[in-house]
């Protein structure tokens, strides 16, 4: 598989900058710790069940601008045109360039599981599919942060990166949504963020089943797929210009 | 197809792949039609963007084993054309092949054989001389001790090898152009091109580079461009001179030189030339000119022992004359009226 080639490239440019691998990782975890020893048990949705999934969720908005920024900056000198003449297919430059990020998203997924679970989160629910649904939003933002560098100068991508993160103002999980309603819920319902967040907190706070998440999967699935295979025809195109 | 997302999403990504492998079984060469001694070629290839014709239908053969150059300004439709050839660039009208495999029908099978150094310093800056080679030889499916052996020989030839293990954004300019190179020859390839090798090189690793280079001649084709005169000339079996995206001349250096008008130019360094020694010169050569440190004349019947006779007596130091040898310059300028500017 030549993607791995590429894979460990990528994944040696992620380790040797320590630097962004660990705010990466230690930004959002000073951000549930912060959130929530500032709501302590007394605001729903900063309680550890509620607040995490959020968190994690914002790790990989983290994680998409990295994806991007590496491809932006490879196709700026031109190591994207040189690796474009080898046989590799578009297939092969999305899972190459993704691999990594994804790698680093579900590490940092499972750290701050892991210590919202000491901080009192708890799972009534699957966690396999609590999983499944982190899963496909990394892999969504992954694909999302290819298709903002295939197409964005570096300078661009950071704006996209800020457009992005105001977007997930929409997703509740800063505040509560259902309060405000109105054009809030009406845009968080039409992005994948709020679903994620709605089927975890669903299956973490009230142990519901696939079948009860099922609509909110379609809408992160249709997203996910659509994010990669836009990412794919992205490549196609930049591959023969 | 299930309704499952995830089901969806891996149908969609078997068939994308499925797609991949059809484009490698149509590139198989068609060995019938490829005449094995020659490893490219062009017919008609054009490049149009929008308005602007970068290349305008570029006929061209090369033999196997040849180095050819393109020459000639930016802008001249070099690194298009070379775009084209390495599949990264659709042409827009006419055809090309590598080795008998088509570029716009089979770009898999084409990116096999070849090699490139694009006209940026292309290497992963955070990856040191090694990794960037084995990572090249890996993207072009090389087993890992080939590869290696490979990258010692080059990491060896590229004067690289005492600095292999250090990152590749702590190289020099020249170093990194070099590491950029060796990274188009890691794979083997049979036809390399390599786009302004030597840009912004000093003129010790220029130098250097040009003998690396020529010992790369012969086994592999390569296609060079430059807009470096002396370098299409130390270094071209064939040049093609290029301007505006049309070929203006094909030929071996010598060849070039030799369809130039031939009359002789014989440069004169000389001291104190005054106005009155200069203009007692032009009487007898009209074609006199200045020139810094003396004077230049082109004429069919040039004497010496004249140009002294009209200098000495106004108290001209005459230092040394000499025939000037007819350059590439001075056949680009007579194909295309412009000089090549850096």
């Amino acid at each position: 598989m030549r993607s791995i080639e590429l894979a460990k490239r990528n994944l040696k440019e992620v380790r040797r900058d320590p630097l962004s691998l660990g705010i990466a990782l230690a930004l959002p975890l000073l951000l549930l710790l912060t959130l929530q020893a500032l709501g302590g048990d007394d605001v729903p949705f900063l309680t550890p069940t509620l607040l995490t999934p959020g968190i994690v969720l914002f790790g990989f908005v983290m994680m998409m601008f990295s994806s991007a920024m590496i491809l932006s900056r490879d196709r700026e000198t031109s190591l994207l045109a040189r690796f474009l003449t080898t046989p590799l297919r578009s297939s092969d430059f999305v899972s190459g360039y993704s691999m990594p990020y994804l790698l680093v998203a579900l590490v940092q997924a499972a750290v701050l599981l892991v210590v919202g679970a000491l901080l009192g989160l708890e799972v009534e629910g699957s966690l396999a599919l609590v999983g499944v649904v982190f899963f496909l939003m990394a892999v969504f933002y992954v694909a999302l942060g290819m298709i903002l560098g295939a197409a964005l100068t570096v300078a661009q991508t950071s704006g996209a990166y800020a457009v992005v993160l105001m977007l997930t103002i929409f997703g509740g999980a800063w505040f509560d949504l259902e309060q405000i309603g109105g054009v809030f819920l009406t845009v968080g319902d039409m992005l994948p963020f709020k679903h994620a967040l709605d089927a975890t907190r669903a299956v973490m706070a009230d142990g519901s089943g696939f079948g009860d998440i099922a609509p909110d999967l379609y809408w992160i699935g249709g997203y996910t797929v659509g994010a990669v295979l836009l990412a794919i025809v992205m490549f196609q195109r930049r591959m023969l210009e | 197809m299930s309704d499952n997302p995830l089901v969806r999403g891996v149908g969609l990504w078997s068939a994308a792949i499925r797609v991949g492998k059809e484009e490698v079984e149509r590139g198989r060469p068609m060995s019938a039609l490829h005449d094995e001694s020659l490893a490219i070629r062009m017919t008609g290839l054009a490049k149009t963007f929008g308005d602007h014709v970068a290349v305008a239908g570029l006929d061209l053969t090369v033999p196997t084993g040849e180095l050819l150059s393109l020459l000639g300004p930016n802008g001249a439709g070099k690194t298009t054309t070379i775009k084209m050839l390495c599949c990264l660039l659709r042409p827009s009208g006419g055809t090309a092949s590598i080795l008998g495999h088509d570029i716009a029908t089979a770009p898999l099978a084409v990116k096999q054989v070849i090699g490139v150094s694009p006209q940026e310093t292309a290497v992963a800056p955070n990856l040191n001389a090694w990794e960037n080679l084995e990572m090249m030889a890996g993207l072009h499916g090389i087993d890992r001790q080939r590869a290696r052996r490979r990258a010692e020989e080059l990491l060896e030839v590229t004067g690289l090898a005492h600095r292999a293990g250090d990152k590749a954004k702590q190289y020099s300019g020249g170093m990194q152009r070099r590491l950029s190179i060796a990274m188009a020859l890691v794979s083997d390839p049979q036809v390399v091109f390599l786009d302004e090798p030597t840009i912004g090189l000093d003129p010790q690793s220029r130098r250097a580079m040009w003998e690396y280079i020529s010992g790369l001649k012969g086994d592999i084709t390569i296609v060079l461009t430059t807009h470096y005169l002396e370098e299409a000339d130390a270094l071209a079996d064939r040049i093609a001179v290029v301007d505006g995206g049309q070929l203006v001349a094909l030929g071996t250096p010598d060849e070039l030189k030799g369809n130039m008008t031939g009359i002789p130019v014989m440069v004169v360094e000389a001291s104190n030339v005054t106005p009155e020694a200069f203009m007692a010169l032009q009487q007898v050569y009209p074609s006199a000119r200045r020139i810094e440190g003396g004077v230049e004349i082109e004429a069919e019947h040039l004497s010496i022992y004249e140009i002294g006779d009209c200098l000495r007596p106004f108290g001209v130091e005459i230092h040394s004359t000499a025939k000037k040898h007819v350059s590439l310059d001075d056949v680009f300028l007579e194909l295309t009226g412009k000089e090549l500017r850096e």
